[in-house]
């Protein structure tokens, strides 16, 4: 599953560890996401999405509409 | 894999399995060796207990699963446990094939779980793998 969350971390000039710290997962979850590696669970998706004001869909994109 | 809470006890669990392990090993053969052909409660004691100490393991991955809070962490074990007991089971149908028609020597069944352990470097190595193709 595609998303923006390199684009969202850097426009707040995170690090991939603070982005982490924030989340509280570890540094290689957030790689692994913003690689599209690792699909996270839907609390964590939310999570993402409201730790950058943002609905859901505009952090991740849905696989239907982005094969 | 980064040291989190779970992961420090789960290291913590396996070293303490570990070394009852290797003290009731010890002691299992000292009991054996003076009391040749033992059979009593003592001696189903003496042989069970390092049995019971390798279960501990079991139960630290377990445990590891039901604790680990970062879930792709915990995709990451649960990968590598399922490639270890595929590996293991693989091996131990083949060698009871071979076994039984002859071809292999019989060996003790506690070694499925050696051979698990070692399954769980090959896990290691697969997600190593994976993550490293993904990229």
């Amino acid at each position: 599953m595609n998303n923006h969350l390199r684009d969202l971390r850097g426009k707040r000039g995170w690090s991939q560890q603070e982005l982490a710290e924030r989340l509280e997962v570890s540094r290689q979850s957030v790689n692994a996401i913003e690689t599209g590696r690792y699909d996270p669970s839907l609390p964590l998706a939310f999570k993402i999405a409201e730790l950058f004001g943002l609905a859901i869909e505009q952090v991740f994109t849905s696989p239907s509409k982005n094969p | 894999m980064p040291a989190t809470p779970a992961l420090r006890r789960y290291n913590k669990r396996v070293l303490i399995s570990c070394a009852a392990y290797g003290f009731s090993l010890v002691g299992g053969i000292s009991y054996f060796n003076n009391h040749p052909g033992a059979h009593g409660p003592t001696a189903y004691l003496a042989a069970l207990i390092p049995a019971l100490a390798i279960i501990g393991v079991f139960v630290a991955v377990g445990r590891y699963l039901v604790e680990e809070r970062d879930e792709y962490l915990r995709m990451l074990m649960v990968r590598q446990t399922l490639v270890a007991t595929a590996f293991a089971l693989s091996l131990a149908t083949l060698w009871g094939f071979l076994n039984s028609f002859d071809l292999a020597p019989r060996i003790d069944s506690y070694y499925v779980a050696v051979v698990w352990f070692a399954g769980l470097g090959v896990g290691s190595c697969v997600n190593a793998l994976i993550e490293r193709r993904a990229r």
